[in-house]
């Protein structure tokens, strides 16, 4: 808008006045004083100093890179049911069939109540002797007994997988959804005159053209599993021995049950480091995406 | 035609819906079917589905059980308005000059912002709770609306200037021309026009705000009058005897109005959600 620019160029800054302000108080500013408390041997002590890289050669000292190996494990194993499920949820719920609205409805509940509620329930489905999973379990035949699924150190970080599967599979499958629903009908029309199969159609005309919006949504998927705090905090608080403890727990635990600042500041500065890499990858990815559009967008009508 | 499917091909459809359903729904089922039974037929062996003496008499107890119930759930409210109010404050002028106006560094920004969403409030949390405990903001209801705006921002950014790019900018130049101020136009075109897109900012900002009560509540605020519905029910997990019809009970209670809120306005909500699915 040229016109509206004028002489007071000064007029947009002051449009993102608020938001810049909250952001750079929230956000930019504890994530540098991150970066800073790195550095020292911060902890309820009021006297904090300097200790150079001292907190970062203790964590990759200690039990940090298998920390960091779990947490790169869990996040590959939940991402990769979520996109799966998704998937597949999407091409269901993209045939029209009758009642399909109403189905759409139905699947979107994990994602709409509040995390920690949901989690709350899972924690009652996993109790041994009287919780849903155990019972039907035993019933199947597939369990000879009660099992704690909660209390054992392979089944708890599966437990934990499943649970936030449960939860980011909605927004992953309606993310998907929307994506098929705006591939062109003609396309598949003319395809099918011509007397294609719907599996050709759909490895053909959907799955290159929703290609963009899978690898989007699993590379988000991938940052907010990443960050996952609420279900394993709420499940098994990081356990049984530290079975579930991914990089974000031991943060926590380090600095707010812990009150080691300095070394729990360490811990996230690795995260964001991590974070980044995941960051860069996805503008790279939207910025290819884009330009790919626009090409196509010259060549075909 | 070509979407008519063979009777085999309907069942294989069905029984992958159902199968699917089956497992987004399951937990709220146990949930609704463990606040029916009296606390006596929860701990049976082996595991049954129904139970004899089914009530709703756990919605009646919790009351005195949980005495705070009512002031999660208004907490729960109070906060993800707040949130929700702050975030668009900061969120329609800054969408409007992203998409509107040319300046230096427009992209750089936009960027950065988008950045932002990749960094959970987790990793910081260390100077977070130290700025808090600064600012007196510890054990107050700031402490918990506070960072749950800025962190909804960006999306909302996100969200509102690609509603704002699809509005043309004809309307915004003629009263320009006509000598309307900026703020005027903002005001008196700009609002009304992306009403439609500004509802489904906010909707999607209160839900998010509404689901993630948890992790700045449970670090930052100690005071239980002050609770979120998440935190309030958490108190009681620690405990040796939990009374789990109950605090089903409760739960179902407490996400009652936002699945309320879901069904009637989910077509805003679902819009929201899959923005940047179809285009971009």
């Amino acid at each position: 808008m040229n016109a509206l620019d004028g002489k007071a160029n000064y007029f947009p800054y002051l449009l993102l006045l608020p938001a810049l302000a909250l952001t750079l108080f929230i956000v930019a500013w504890p994530l540098a004083e991150t970066f800073r408390l790195s550095f020292t041997n911060s902890s309820l002590n009021p006297v904090e100093e300097y200790v150079g890289f001292k907190n970062y050669i203790k964590i990759f000292g200690g039990k940090f890179p298998a920390v960091i190996v779990r947490t790169f494990y869990w996040m590959f194993i939940s991402v990769t049911l979520k996109m799966l499920v998704g998937v597949a949820g999407a091409m269901l719920l993209n045939c029209a069939v009758p009642g399909r609205n109403l189905f759409r409805v139905l699947i979107m509940p994990p994602w709409i109540v509040p995390i920690a509620i949901g989690v709350f329930i899972w924690s009652w489905m996993y109790n041994g002797q009287f919780g849903m999973i155990s019972g039907i379990g035993q019933w199947l035949g597939i369990l000879a007994g009660p099992f704690e699924f909660l209390a054992f150190r392979n089944s708890s970080f599966y437990a934990t997988i499943v649970t936030d599967v449960w939860v980011g599979t909605p927004l992953v499958t309606i993310y998907l959804l929307a994506a098929m629903q705006s591939v062109p009908g003609d396309l598949h029309e003319a395809a099918w005159t011509d007397g294609a199969s719907r599996f050709y159609r759909f490895r053909r005309i959907t799955l290159p053209l929703i290609m963009p919006a899978v690898a989007t949504m699993g590379l988000l998927s991938a940052i907010w599993t990443f960050n996952s705090f609420d279900i394993i905090w709420i499940l098994t608080e990081g356990g049984p021995r530290g079975s579930t403890t991914t990089m974000i727990i031991d943060t926590y635990k380090t600095a707010i049950a812990r009150n080691k600042y300095g070394e729990g500041a360490a811990r996230a500065v690795m995260i964001v480091i991590f974070l980044s890499s995941f960051a860069a990858f996805y503008f790279y990815m939207l910025t290819r995406f884009a330009k790919r559009a626009m090409n196509n967008g010259g060549e075909t009508s | 035609m070509i979407n008519k499917y063979k009777w085999y091909e309907y069942i294989l459809i069905y029984a992958g819906i159902a199968l699917f359903v089956a497992f987004m729904l399951a937990p709220f089922l146990e949930a609704f079917l463990v606040s029916m039974r009296p606390l006596s037929e929860i701990f049976t062996i082996p595991y049954a589905f129904l139970t004899d003496n089914m009530s709703f008499d756990a919605y009646f107890d919790m009351w005195r059980n949980v005495p705070r119930l009512h002031i999660y759930i208004m907490n729960s409210f109070f906060i993800a308005t707040a949130v929700t109010i702050i975030a668009l404050i900061c969120v329609i002028p800054a969408a409007w000059g992203f998409a509107r106006f040319e300046f230096k560094g427009r992209d750089a920004i936009l960027g950065a912002f988008l950045a932002i969403n990749m960094v959970g409030g987790t990793v910081l949390i260390i100077t977070l709770y130290k700025l808090m405990q600064k600012l007196g903001f510890l054990n107050t209801y700031w402490a918990m609306i506070i960072p749950g705006a800025a962190f909804s921002i960006p999306t909302g950014i996100w969200l509102m200037r690609s509603y704002l790019m699809k509005i043309p900018k004809s309307l915004e130049e003629a009263a320009w021309v006509d000598g309307a101020s900026r703020l005027y136009i903002l005001r008196r075109i700009i609002l009304p026009i992306a009403m439609p897109g500004i509802i489904v900012v906010a909707i999607a900002t209160f839900i998010g705000a509404y689901a993630q009560q948890f992790l700045f509540a449970l670090t930052f605020n100690s005071q239980d009058s002050l609770n979120p519905l998440p935190v309030g029910i958490y108190q009681f997990f620690g405990r040796q005897e939990i009374i789990w019809n109950e605090l089903m009970a409760a739960s179902l209670v407490g996400i009652l109005p936002v699945l309320i809120i879901y069904i009637f306005l989910q077509r805003y909500i679902v819009a929201g959600l899959t923005a940047g699915a179809v285009k971009e």
